[in-house]
């Protein structure tokens, strides 16, 4: 007992203090933020970036659901949507947005999309798992269809669009530049996701994990689960909706499109992506995601088809995302095993990674004869230019695809065995 | 009256199409405690293969053999993926077959494109059956009504008369102590899973030449299928059979009977502004019936999960 009680007031002082240690990942994240334009100083680059710090936000707020509160949503993109049509309309506002610094706009957006969650979570939050999850895709699906009805506030079907630069100069500046907005994303990325972090660490967080693992038991506990829900939800309402705000500050125009079915089934597979297991998964997540997106869409049309693959793949095969899957590194590094995986990792990923980008090939030689224009028969595909109607190409691939998954798979047993081995502490230790 | 009888058998054609998705839907969820939110996908599938094999056998084969491929799959799909899955828990279970439905969707582009496909109904059975009071009903609507009967007649017969269906329903109940008398259950579980997907292979081969065969087809339809289920109440047969009735009727008398906003609320006593489109009420003048025909069953599943959480029949701890 002495035990406990001893455990527990040492983690509530390291809890308190705010140490270097602790202070650091932000510190870091934050250096990386202002020194980004300095290294891609192109404009596209600047716009890929905006757009990913937009999404962090929206998929972090989606993991204080998901990840943190064990509620399947598939109806989120609403809460981020309604933020920002509300501030279009405050950029429209002439009289308000004169005396309104930029800056200051997501607030407005996050307490709508708060006020917005208030209302639904009021009945959707009384369940988890599968209920909650119908309930979200009702109302999603029934506020976005109301934007095509309720012309006032969402403009119909070709929404509304306004103009950021009308605002009251913040200290001369008047965002009519595309690194202006990126240091105003990137000043609320940092404060929503600290905020999101920090609520994470709120005794009302810690329950949300609680009720996440064991509704019952956090019943039995004194805590009422939906409470707990609710309050989660409704914060997630409100970063949400900064998202939303952001992303009306950056693209100046929404539609219904950012409150449709795909955008909050996209938010899913992002933070699925990314890793609903850890804070900073849905960050991994948002990055990998939007360079997929804007990357591999310049290259290929088949990039939704690679993204759906991947995503049943990591459903089926690595559960943990992306961060799980950096985070099972751990106790190797720990143990000081690292290195021992080096080798098999070549081994075998190297051979994986060759037969899935042969794979692609062949399917993109495959879509090209089926799809191209009648005539048009030839293609570039990795730098080479050649013919579909060629059967060397075919097999080329074919036989790559073949070959890597040979090798891979012949090799894989090692991979476990050294993993075993990488993870067991033997004692012996150099 | 005459337009009355016209628009049952309408929404009672949309009602029983839905029907044969959601009672495949509900089945799996009712085993398997599983949304198979990929469910519409199967019936975008089942069209697209009947397509297919329309263009080389006629469509009376590609009712046969659609259904059956789309089963297989399913089958595959339960086998392979998601029982794989469900050690992780229902949530993931979910998000796989969310994943899934985005996969086919990608897939289906994949091999017959974005445009529309030329999938059309067999001239047997083009022309009109009857009429009532210069209404034409195609003879169409009534083959879909019929075959979906015969199918629920089937299916009801095997559900409630067979050894097979005794079977499926006790593993619905307790699968521990079906499994401890020495039936598979996991292959229950399969045979379920195909059974359903294969149920709306043939909503899809029978509704693909009326409400045409694109990519989108399967998200037109994915989330009323979610709403008519979860209306019935999750995992009730009965209530998916009078949650599809309801929703098909519902939508059909909005769309067929302009029934104003203006003349209800002028009825009660408010008078229109003038002029109307500088009034922030301007949307709610002008709303007419059928524009929200589409978001009602959206508003009745949200008033329903208020209301009575459980849905009309469904179980109260579902």
């Amino acid at each position: 007992m002495t035990d406990t009680t001893h455990n527990t007031h040492s983690d509530v002082l390291a809890g308190s203090g705010l140490t270097l240690a602790k202070a650091l990942p932000w510190l870091i994240a934050s250096a990386f933020l202002l020194v980004m334009p300095f290294v891609f100083t192109s404009n596209s680059a600047i716009t890929i970036m905006n757009q990913m710090a937009i999404t962090i936000i929206f998929a972090l707020s989606y993991n204080m659901l998901l990840g943190q509160g064990g509620m399947l949503s598939f109806g989120h993109a609403v809460y981020m949507g309604v933020g920002g049509f509300l501030c279009v309309h405050i950029m429209n506002w002439d009289q308000f947005f004169g005396t309104l610094p930029l800056p200051v706009l997501p607030i407005f957006g996050g307490l709508f999309g708060m006020g917005l969650a208030l209302i639904v979570g009021s009945f959707s939050t009384r369940r988890a798992g599968t209920v909650f999850a119908m309930i979200s895709l009702g109302v999603g699906e029934l506020i976005a269809a109301c934007s095509v009805i309720i012309v006032v506030f969402f403009g119909g079907e070709e929404g509304i669009s306004g103009d950021r630069t009308y605002g009251l100069p913040f200290f001369g500046i008047e965002f009519l530049q595309q690194i202006e907005v990126y240091y105003l994303t990137a000043f609320w990325l940092v404060l929503s996701a600290l905020g999101m972090f920090l609520f994470s660490r709120t005794p009302v967080g810690r329950m949300a994990n609680a009720v996440r693992d064991n509704p019952e038991r956090a019943e039995f506990l004194g805590y009422s689960a939906r409470w707990v829900r609710f309050y989660s939800f409704v914060a997630s309402g409100f970063f949400a909706g900064i998202a939303g705000g952001l992303f009306a500050i950056n693209y100046e125009i929404l539609t219904e499109e950012n409150l449709n079915l795909a955008t909050s089934g996209s938010i899913l597979l992002v933070t699925f992506l990314g890793g609903v297991g850890f804070f900073f998964g849905p960050v991994i997540g948002a990055i990998v995601f939007t360079l997929l997106q804007t990357v591999l869409s310049l290259q290929t049309e088949l990039w939704a088809l690679y993204v759906g693959a991947l995503f049943v793949a990591t459903v089926m095969f690595f559960p943990g995302g992306l961060a799980g899957v950096l985070m099972m590194h751990t106790p190797p590094l720990v143990l000081g095993k690292l290195h021992l995986l080096v080798k098999p990792y070549i081994k075998t990923l190297l051979p994986a990674a060759i037969c899935i980008l042969a794979t692609a090939g062949f399917i993109e030689i495959l879509f090209h004869a089926r799809h191209a224009a009648i005539g048009d028969d030839q293609m570039t595909l990795f730098w080479m230019t050649f013919s579909h109607a060629n059967p060397v190409p075919w097999i080329a691939f074919g036989a790559v695809a073949l070959g890597g998954f040979w090798l891979a798979r012949r090799n894989a047993p090692e991979l476990v065995e050294t993993w075993h081995e990488a993870n067991t502490d033997t004692g012996a230790r150099p | 009256m005459d337009l009355v009888l016209v628009n049952l058998i309408d929404g009672l054609v949309t009602g029983l199409l839905l029907f044969m998705l959601s009672a495949g839907l509900t089945l799996i969820f009712s085993m398997m405690g599983v949304l198979n939110f990929a469910h519409a996908s199967f019936y975008m599938l089942g069209a697209y293969f009947a397509y297919q094999i329309s263009i080389f056998l006629g469509f009376w084969m590609g009712l046969l053999i659609a259904p059956l491929v789309v089963g297989v799959i399913g089958a595959g799909v339960e086998r392979y993926g998601l029982r794989r899955v469900h050690q992780y828990g229902h949530v993931p279970e979910l998000i796989f077959t969310f994943g899934l439905a985005l996969l086919i969707e990608e897939v289906v582009q994949f091999i017959w494109g974005k445009d529309q496909m030329p999938y059309e109904i067999p001239g047997i059975l083009e022309g009109a059956a009857f009429a009532i009071a210069g209404n034409t009903i195609p003879l169409y609507k009534v083959f879909m009504i019929f075959l979906s009967l015969l199918i629920f007649g089937g299916l009801l017969y095997v559900l409630t008369k067979t050894r097979v269906g005794m079977i499926i329903q006790a593993a619905l109940s307790y699968p521990k102590t079906v499994e401890a008398l020495g039936h598979n259950v996991p292959l229950v579980f399969m045979g379920v899973f195909g059974v359903g997907t294969a149920l709306a292979g043939v909503a899809g081969v029978i509704a693909g030449p009326v409400l045409s065969t694109f990519p989108g087809m399967a998200v037109v339809l994915g989330s009323i299928v979610f709403v008519t289920i979860v209306i019935g109440g999750l995992g009730s047969l009965f209530g998916a059979l009078v949650a599809s009735l309801i929703i098909g009727w519902l939508t059909t008398f909005a769309k067929a009977y302009d029934v104003r906003m203006e003349d209800i609320l002028t009825g009660i006593g408010f008078t229109k502004p003038d002029p109307i489109w500088d009034s922030a009420w301007q949307d709610l003048w002008t709303l007419t019936s059928p524009q929200i025909a589409d978001i009602l069953p959206y508003l009745l599943m949200v008033l329903i999960l208020i209301f009575r959480p459980y849905g009309l029949f469904g179980k109260r701890d579902a």
